[in-house]
């Protein structure tokens, strides 16, 4: 019998991951309010807002990994739905400024006082409200999504074609909002956010709970990819990855898939977009660089492209790298180091971090009894094949 | 879904004067062709003949540039895609064994069921009853049970052949398009795969197989039809086909 969609999609390494990922979320806050100062268990702010920001960083990450480890769908564009996820929070961060902006206008943010713009543009229309700007999140990247995906997949655009598509979407978006009367804030983009849903967005508290907040986001974001990974959609969604041609002549409508889980994917881009704004107090056109894209398909790379934690820490993993690197002496250096770090991982660990591993393992564990190996077939691990 | 007006023939599978040229090289060229509701055929013919283009034209992968394929009498397939052609029952082993490499072998029959294949059905989806009996049915038929739980990828080239078979009774099509089944097939093999055929065609299935094979051919019993140059060279009993001195000028070279 099958045993119910959570069940299934909880495995060892899921659940490990999930304990992992709830008892950071919920020591670090603490350990940043509760503790003092000189305690040496203290967790500064500011590094509560830096993990906050890997944890952003690793939904991005989830997302990728859920088109390309499963479904092969390079998207060297990711960039572009967590950063309208970004503007959709930004947009709700500048109307909650209010009348306390440099220029004191209760309505307009300050960037539209200052290119003499008498009334709001339409489409800023109900962004004062935070459900409002909430469900934006979710619709635009996914909308985005939806109308690229079926232009694009109908038409089988697929490979390397599809992944330049969307490094041009990414493109023509940074241009776009670029442009001082696209009505976003042109180059320097939304800031000088000063409170969400009533709470200083600079005071611990609020950051700690955002941290939370980040960390619950991608626990689900987590435990909807196993969901959709178990299932039998999973399955037909690596019969595409591995023999596209081969899974319609069984009668399966491939654009439907792929179209599925592309606009999901990039609504959790987008959720990670509007999570990391608050945290990082910025977003400006410079989210939309295709090379911020082809970063984040770097850490799924690295962490290991299908298997969904290891996209999570292969973002949090070479992030803390870039930090590290980009503060000290080697700063100059850090773009070279992931250039070779990705050379690196392809050539050495063409599995990733846990792909390696997950082989490892399976490697080294007993013949599986009857009862494991039951189980071992609900998994929805998978061992992909290596980058293309 | 076009369907024609009224059933224009009686054959479950119809061409006529179908042509399909690539780049100006006319590899399909004015065939037609018919098989009867539950006829078996062999296609035989040398390299470039056209088989394969044939298939890929039935099942909706390569457009025609003239001529008419009915299925059922009803069906326009020139209208429709591989997916829609699929869903109406027209199953296809390739050439080349085409199985989910990465997936077990159990998933790769599970994957080819005729059940629910929309996005909600699969991500909704549970095993019933009659799915896994229908899959432990098709384990056995194609001796594949004890390595149920192995990724397809690790078997032999003999058993992806096999696998793939299963996977077309798996999808339980009125017609099944075979071609070259038993390519790197040991001569037991061999003879239990057209047993197998056998089988599935006296269980009022439309089978058409392409072949190289002339052992396996005879095997078969069945009408055979000679290809060449993407036309229908002689039609007949193997052995009526082997006599035609054009087909065997095409063999063996003029």
């Amino acid at each position: 019998m099958t045993p119910h969609i959570l069940t299934r999609s909880l495995d060892r390494g899921a659940a490990l991951f999930l304990v992992v990922l709830a008892a950071l979320g919920v020591l670090l806050p603490l350990l940043n309010l509760l503790t003092p100062e000189s305690s040496a268990l203290h967790v500064p702010t500011y590094l509560i807002s830096l993990f906050g920001k890997y944890v952003c960083y690793a939904i991005l990450a989830l997302s990728i990994d859920l088109i390309w480890g499963y479904c092969g769908i390079l998207s060297l564009g990711h960039g572009a739905f967590f950063a309208l996820g970004g503007y959709a929070m930004g947009m709700y961060l500048m109307r909650q400024i209010g009348s306390r902006g440099v220029y004191g206008n209760p309505v307009l943010p300050d960037f539209m006082v200052f290119l003499n713009w008498k009334e709001l543009p339409w489409y800023w229309y109900g962004f004062d409200m935070f459900w409002f700007a909430a469900v934006m999140v979710l619709l635009v990247p996914g909308l985005l999504a939806f109308c690229f995906g079926w232009l694009a997949f109908r038409s089988r655009v697929t490979g390397v074609y599809l992944s330049i598509i969307t490094q041009a979407m990414t493109y023509a978006l940074l241009l776009a909002f670029f442009r001082n009367d696209f009505g976003f804030g042109g180059n320097n983009g939304l800031t000088d956010f000063k409170d969400i849903l009533g709470f200083n967005i600079q005071s611990d508290g609020t950051r700690a709970a955002l941290f939370l907040l980040s960390c619950l986001a991608l626990a689900i974001g987590f435990l909807i990819c196993r969901a959709v990974v178990t299932s039998k959609l999973g399955k037909v969604l690596i019969a595409i990855r591995d023999a596209e041609s081969r899974t319609r002549f069984l009668g399966y409508r491939v654009e439907s898939y792929k179209l599925f889980v592309f606009t999901l994917s990039a609504c959790m881009a987008g959720v990670a977009g509007a999570l990391y704004v608050p945290q990082v107090g910025i977003i400006n056109p410079s989210e939309f660089a295709p090379a911020n894209s082809i970063e984040a398909v770097i850490w799924v790379a690295v962490g290991g492209r299908g298997t969904l934690v290891g996209a999570a820490l292969g973002a949090i993993v070479v992030n803390y790298a870039k930090t590290v690197f980009t503060s000290g002496p080697l700063a100059p250096y850090w773009l070279f180091m992931l250039g070779a770090l990705f050379v690196a991982v392809t050539l050495l660990l063409p599995k990733g971090i846990v792909g390696t591993v997950n082989a490892w393992l399976d490697s080294h564990k007993p013949p599986p009894t009857d009862a494991a190996d039951s189980a071992a077939r609900e998994d929805g691990v998978i061992q992909p094949k290596p980058a293309e | 879904m076009s369907m024609l007006e009224t059933r224009s023939t009686s054959a479950m599978l119809y061409l006529d004067g179908v042509h399909v040229s690539f780049d100006g090289f006319h590899a399909i060229n004015n065939l037609s062709l018919t098989l009867e509701p539950g006829e078996m055929r062999a296609i035989i013919g040398p390299n470039g003949a056209g088989k394969t283009t044939m298939m890929d034209i039935i099942t909706g992968k390569t457009k025609p540039d003239k001529g008419e394929v009915v299925f059922d009498g009803t069906v326009d397939l020139t209208k429709l895609d591989e997916t829609e052609i699929a869903k109406l029952g027209i199953g296809r082993k390739f050439q080349k064994p085409t199985v989910f490499e990465s997936q077990t072998i159990e998933d790769n029959l599970l994957l080819a069921l005729n059940v629910d294949h929309s996005v909600r059905g699969t991500l909704f989806w549970r095993r019933s009853n009659d799915e896994s009996e229908r899959i432990e049915r098709v384990l056995d038929i194609i001796r594949l049970r004890d390595a149920r739980d192995r990724l397809a990828g690790s078997l032999s080239h003999g058993q992806k052949q096999w696998l793939e078979i299963g996977m077309l009774l798996a999808q339980d099509p009125k017609v099944l398009l075979v071609d070259e089944p038993v390519a790197g097939m040991t001569d037991v093999e061999t003879q239990q795969t057209a047993e197998l055929l056998r089988e599935i065609n006296s269980h009022d299935k439309t089978v058409m197989v392409v072949e190289h094979d002339m052992t396996f051919v005879r095997e078969l019993g069945v009408k055979v039809t000679c290809l060449h140059e993407g036309t229908v060279l002689a039609e007949g009993t193997i052995d009526d086909v082997s006599a035609n001195e054009r087909v065997v000028e095409v063999y063996l070279g003029r």
